[in-house]
């Protein structure tokens, strides 16, 4: 009862009052009492429960009318009830209108249940923030704390605005926003998620974005403008709905009349023409169509898979191409120094050098050279700094020019590197010369991510294809461990689109192409392909605002889960479709037969039918809200074989 | 400017889809969703007429669907 609106509990009193009414009546009629009644007592006492349940459709029906919008189902049901009545099939009248009120509460109710269940899931908006201002603790809106000011997050509570912790220890629980229910710590100097929430100690944080421009605020947004990009396939109902209704009122009437003028029989006829009209109802396909889509949006952001639109669910149903971008999405994009390998230098010069002339990048190559290199870099050796896309940097230090970066800038500022007497390689080489005299490289690791494997085979018997800028060494052999079907190096950011073009003309017309990436420089690729996704969105503003699907945390095999979960939800749309279509033309066929057979045609079965359907269709469609990980479905199969 | 707003008592699908289609006959309109599921209207229009617009929303939605009410924050 508590998931009822007032309307609805309006709605299902006047269902119980009618149906009390009526059920006397029903009694009166199986036993064959009411069938001797002259029509001015049948037709008030059956008019009184009719009334008191259908008068609001009624009233609905001639509204429209009057605004020049015929032909839904208010009008549908109006014209069938009163048709039953001018026959003086009273007890049918009532009975179809009680069913179609009862259909279309439990429509209702079951749409208001998936919608809470949907908010629910996404139950990350903060109410309030505790903020320290004149040296007290203020307990206010998230919109209206400033940048700058420091909150206090208490264990609990949910995290209302990104920010930076000045004092404390905790772990956050951050499923809310991944699906993941690993806790992460956090300490002094973390960077705080909004919509995580604080388990364990109380953490002090410093601002550093308002609400508005906060995680949690962008997140609500996406998923709350979800609903607003519309798939093919509803469009397509929508249309559908257009023409059906006329059709069927343009059928009906051909029904009531044209069998009639060779056969007689008028009264047979027109009644078979108000069953087709309450069969026919498009109420089922109507609503569960969105209403599948919306709940597969929902259980996938369940999951930490955001979706930004039904449309984006229909093409990653379709994708039969993934490519991926390697660095920090199918590997951890942690580099470790491996290998440092100078040429007439000392070790730590060479890694002092590296790591000074990179001093002013976050590439994550640079950051391993300065982890490696583990003292403080001294800045003022560096004169200037040119950064060059997809080859490395040119620094003056200490008066001296020095280049840092792969083979390609070592051959375009023609520097001739000693070969290495190592051999192999399996890292990414960082190579350093100074004045144009080769000094020596060092050698950098990526490792794989742990469920990196898992995913392309998940993602069999889809083609997998890997981009990368590093050496053909480095990225073939990665390419190797991985085993995907395609793998093309050397790849400046640039060559990145034309690699996915290539391969968008390359593809099946009726199939979609997927690019995968860490959203970090690769927001062109992104928008190319028919659908970016995003990994690793927590806190990359530039990843959400161009991916079309965005992954919370960063775990590969959740494009997996995505494009399973989108597979999913269309079958649904299919099932009910078909099932829905199946369901009324039997009947409305079952009833021509019974007509033409000589039996009369059974109205309150049709109106039962249409209702059932309704129902089945709005079931199924929930069950898009489920949604599992794809590691699990393979699991659980091979459990089984 | 795009603006989302809530809708009260949208009771179908099918009514849902009709105030779409007469919202995007509007003058000014560059596009207008009603989500059924979702209950809201997500309307995008001339930023300088976006309250005249607007207006004009709510008239034609109460001639589509009279039940059914645009909550204006």
């Amino acid at each position: 009862m508590k998931t009822m609106s007032k309307k609805q509990r309006k709605m299902l009193l006047r269902i119980l009052v009618a149906g009390g009414i009526f059920l006397p009546l029903l009694v009166l009629e199986i036993i064959g009492v009411s069938e001797a009644w002259p029509w001015y007592i049948a037709l008030p006492v059956h008019v009184v429960p009719y009334l008191i349940v259908g008068y609001d459709v009624l009233r609905k029906a001639v509204r429209n009318i009057c605004h020049g919008q015929v032909f839904d189902e208010n009008f549908l049901m109006c014209l069938a009830t009163v048709g039953a009545i001018a026959v003086q099939e009273y007890p049918e009248a009532v009975e179809v209108m009680l069913l179609f009120q009862i259909g279309e509460l439990l429509q209702g109710v079951a749409v208001g249940k998936s919608r809470r269940s949907v908010s629910d899931l996404m139950d990350i908006r903060p109410d309030y923030a505790n903020v320290e201002r004149d040296g007290e603790l203020q307990r206010i809106e998230p919109g209206d704390v400033q940048v700058g000011e420091i909150i206090l997050v208490k264990p609990g509570e949910k995290i209302p605005l990104d920010g930076v912790v000045v004092e404390g220890n905790s772990n956050l629980d951050t499923a809310t926003l991944t699906g993941e229910s690993l806790p992460r710590p956090v300490a002094a100097g973390d960077e705080l998620i909004s919509g995580c929430v604080n388990m364990n100690g109380a953490l002090r944080a410093r601002v550093t974005k308002p609400y508005g421009e906060s995680t949690v605020a962008r997140i609500l947004d996406l998923v709350e403008n979800a609903s607003s990009a519309k798939a093919k396939s509803e469009g397509f109902i929508t249309r559908f709905a257009r023409y059906y209704t006329p059709a069927v009122v343009v059928l009906a009437v051909l029904l009531a009349v044209v069998p009639p003028l060779f056969l007689g029989d008028w009264s047979t006829w027109v009644r078979l023409a108000l069953t087709c009209l309450v069969v026919s109802c498009p109420c089922a396909l109507v609503i569960s169509v969105p209403l599948t889509f919306f709940a597969g949006i929902g259980g996938a952001a369940r999951k930490g898979i955001l979706v930004k639109g039904a449309n984006w669910l229909e093409e990653l149903a379709k994708v039969q191409t993934v490519v991926f971008d390697k660095t920090g999405t199918l590997t951890s994009g942690r580099f470790t120094v491996t290998v440092v390998h100078p040429d007439h230098m000392s070790e730590q010069e060479l890694l002092s050098l590296a790591a000074t002339a990179e001093c002013y990048s976050d590439h994550p190559i640079s950051l391993s050279l300065k982890q490696a290199y583990k003292k403080e870099i001294d800045r003022t050796r560096v004169s200037s700094v040119e950064e060059l896309a997809g080859r490395g940097v040119c620094a003056v230090i200490d008066g001296k020019r020095v280049l840092v970066g792969n083979e390609r800038l070592m051959e375009e500022q023609s520097v001739t590197r000693t070969p290495c007497c190592h051999g192999q390689h399996r890292g990414t080489l960082v190579h350093v010369a100074v004045e144009g005299v080769y000094a020596g490289h060092v050698e950098i690791c990526d490792e794989l991510k742990p469920d990196a494997i898992d995913t392309i085979r998940l993602l069999r018997p889809r083609k997998t294809v890997l981009l990368t800028g590093d050496h053909a060494t480095v990225g073939e052999e990665v390419a190797a461990r991985l085993g995907v079907d395609e793998v093309h190096c050397d790849l400046l950011p640039a060559d990145k689109v034309a690699r996915v073009e290539e391969l968008l003309r390359r593809k099946s017309a009726s199939s979609s192409l997927a690019f995968v990436g860490d959203g970090i420089n690769d927001a062109p690729v992104l928008s190319r392909a028919d659908v970016g996704i995003a990994m690793g969105a927590l806190g990359s503003d530039a990843a959400i605002e161009a991916a079309d699907v965005v992954l919370m945390d960063d775990r590969p095999s959740k494009v997996a889960t995505a494009i399973r979960a989108s597979r999913r939800t269309l079958r649904i749309v299919r099932e009910n479709v078909v099932f829905s279509l199946a369901i009324k033309i039997g009947v409305l066929a079952a009833e021509v037969v019974m007509t033409i057979v000589g039996r009369e045609s059974n109205m309150t079965l049709a109106a039962f039918a249409d209702v059932g359907v309704l129902v089945l269709a709005v079931l199924n469609a929930t069950r898009a809200l489920r949604v599992k990980p794809a590691e699990k479905i393979r699991e659980r199969k091979g459990k089984t074989a | 400017m795009k603006k989302t707003f809530e809708l009260e008592d949208l009771d179908c699908a099918n009514c849902a889809a009709k105030m779409e289609a007469a919202i995007r006959k509007i003058g000014g309109v560059k596009d207008a969703t009603v989500s059924y599921i979702a209950q809201k209207l997500t309307l995008e229009a001339d930023d300088g007429r976006f309250e005249e617009i607007l207006k004009e929303v709510v008239k034609v939605c109460k001639a589509v669907e009279p039940d059914c009410t645009i909550l204006l924050k």
